[in-house]
């Protein structure tokens, strides 16, 4: 068989604490990133994603304890976002214990990041995180939560991430994200077709049937998705089944590829 | 008493991973160390390693007697060893990612860069896939592991492989040989599967 399509849950973490939680009753404290990350880990989630999503750069330490203590409990590949501007960012964050650092805003202003990063921790690391709109002459790259446009155009900005040295690209729709709508599968297969390295599917999952849709449709090598798992509306083996129903090559089911 | 393991450091490697994952196999004597003194003198000797290889390479020989100190231990006094990712393309004699640099040369094979047969095939190889054994290796049992990599190592008989997976084409999964073992996939984020390697390479006696 081949490598498997990959099923990414993640936690989108403020001041060291979980802002959209799943309420599993087995959990002593809901709100604590490190608590979710084992009932994903048992869950055998096959790679897990926190996003920093906290204002100020006080709290960042938080993150890089929540990451240690993660790193400690849980036997999975562990990939971290927010607020990384700097080589150094990445590195305290890979030495605590991530696997992977994905960059967002400071890889528009400064592309040359990803390159710095990539030279120093190898591309394997290093995800290039794009957030995009789609505006009238295609999708453009927002900064800032989706609020700020930059006049970059995705599709560019994709690639030259990629040529920079990124060694996964993922892709979030800002129109599709929180809408429950499914992805944008258009802006996920114009990315996913038009670079050489992995492509993870983000924003607007609302039922298995996206999650499908985003391999088959959106060739994305990952999906990834928070409140459908946090919420409780499907488990990880569900969302498995899914995909493997539709003959796309996941962890566990051996009669499928 | 318990054994002396090694886990070397040489600023190349996700230690922390390593040494956790170690622990929750069981082990408990293990040195985080760059210390060639401490890995000559080790039980079990582990090499982790990320990255590029020419960079893990340089940055090995950068550590005062390191190289002979695993000589020594590896090849002279037989210790366990555990290559993993650029660890165990770093038991292979060449490496040509980033320009031609020397291995250990433990192994007979070359470091290359995965190249994409098909367009849709991509590049680094990430994710979880299959270990299919060659053979009857040592501590290896077939499943899924994870794989992150854009460099493999390929053997100058590829049929010596321990184990490989299929990424556009056979990839080598596992390469070893006596008292010395090399995975391509990462134990460490392998979950279950990969801690009861790690176990299983705790308690090997080669």
């Amino acid at each position: 068989m081949t490598v498997r399509t990959r099923i990414i849950p993640c936690l989108d973490v403020a001041n060291g604490r979980v802002v959209k939680g799943v309420n599993f009753v087995e959990l002593q404290d809901a709100g604590d990133p490190v608590e979710q990350a084992r009932v994903y880990d048992a869950a055998e989630a096959d790679e897990l994603c926190f996003l920093d999503i906290t204002a100020s750069h006080e709290e960042r330490d938080t993150l890089l304890h929540i990451v240690e203590r993660t790193a400690a409990v849980c036997f999975m590949p562990l990939t971290v976002g927010g607020g990384v501007r700097a080589p150094e960012d990445a590195r305290r964050l890979l030495l605590a214990g991530a696997d992977k650092v994905a960059v967002n805003s400071a890889a528009v202003s400064r592309p040359e990041l990803v390159a710095d990063m990539a030279e120093r921790f190898g591309s394997q690391c290093v995800v290039g995180s794009i957030d995009a709109r789609l505006t009238g002459s295609g999708w453009e790259i927002f900064t800032h939560g989706g609020r700020r446009a930059t006049g970059i155009d995705a599709l560019a900005h994709a690639q030259r991430l990629a040529s920079l040295g990124a060694g996964e690209l993922l892709v979030t729709s800002m129109d599709r994200d929180g809408t429950k709508d499914g992805y944008d599968l258009q802006l996920i297969r114009a990315i996913a077709d038009s670079v050489p390295v992995p492509v993870i599917a983000s924003g607007g999952v609302g039922t298995l049937d996206h999650l499908v849709a985003g391999v088959a449709e959106g060739h994305a090598d990952a999906v990834l998705a928070a409140s459908i798992f946090h919420y409780g509306t499907h488990s990880i083996a569900e969302a498995r089944a899914a995909l493997a129903g539709a003959g796309i090559p996941v962890r566990g089911v051996k009669n499928v590829g | 008493m318990s054994e002396r393991i090694a886990l070397i450091d040489y600023g190349a490697g996700n230690l922390r991973s390593v040494h956790n994952a170690l622990a929750a196999a069981g082990a408990e004597g293990v040195a985080v160390t760059a210390d060639a003194d401490i890995v000559r003198a080790a039980d079990r000797i582990v090499l982790p390693g990320v990255g590029a290889f020419g960079h893990c390479r340089d940055a090995l020989a950068g550590l005062p007697g390191m190289i002979e100190a695993l000589g020594d231990a590896v090849i002279d006094r037989a210790r366990p060893f555990l290559g993993i990712c650029v660890g165990m393309q770093l038991m292979a004699a060449r490496g040509e990612e980033h320009g031609v640099h020397e291995g250990l040369g433990w192994i007979a094979g070359t470091v290359r860069p995965l190249v994409a047969s098909d367009p849709r095939l991509k590049i680094p190889h990430m994710g979880w896939n299959d270990v299919d054994l060659a053979g009857s290796p040592p501590l290896l049992e077939s499943g899924e592991a994870y794989f992150l990599h854009g460099y493999a190592v390929e053997l100058d008989d590829p049929g010596a492989a321990y184990a490989v997976t299929d990424h556009g084409g056979p990839v080598t999964a596992a390469i070893g040989r006596d008292n010395m073992i090399g995975v391509q996939f990462h134990p460490e984020k392998s979950q279950g599967y990969g801690l009861s390697f790690l176990r299983r390479f705790l308690d090997w006696q080669p």
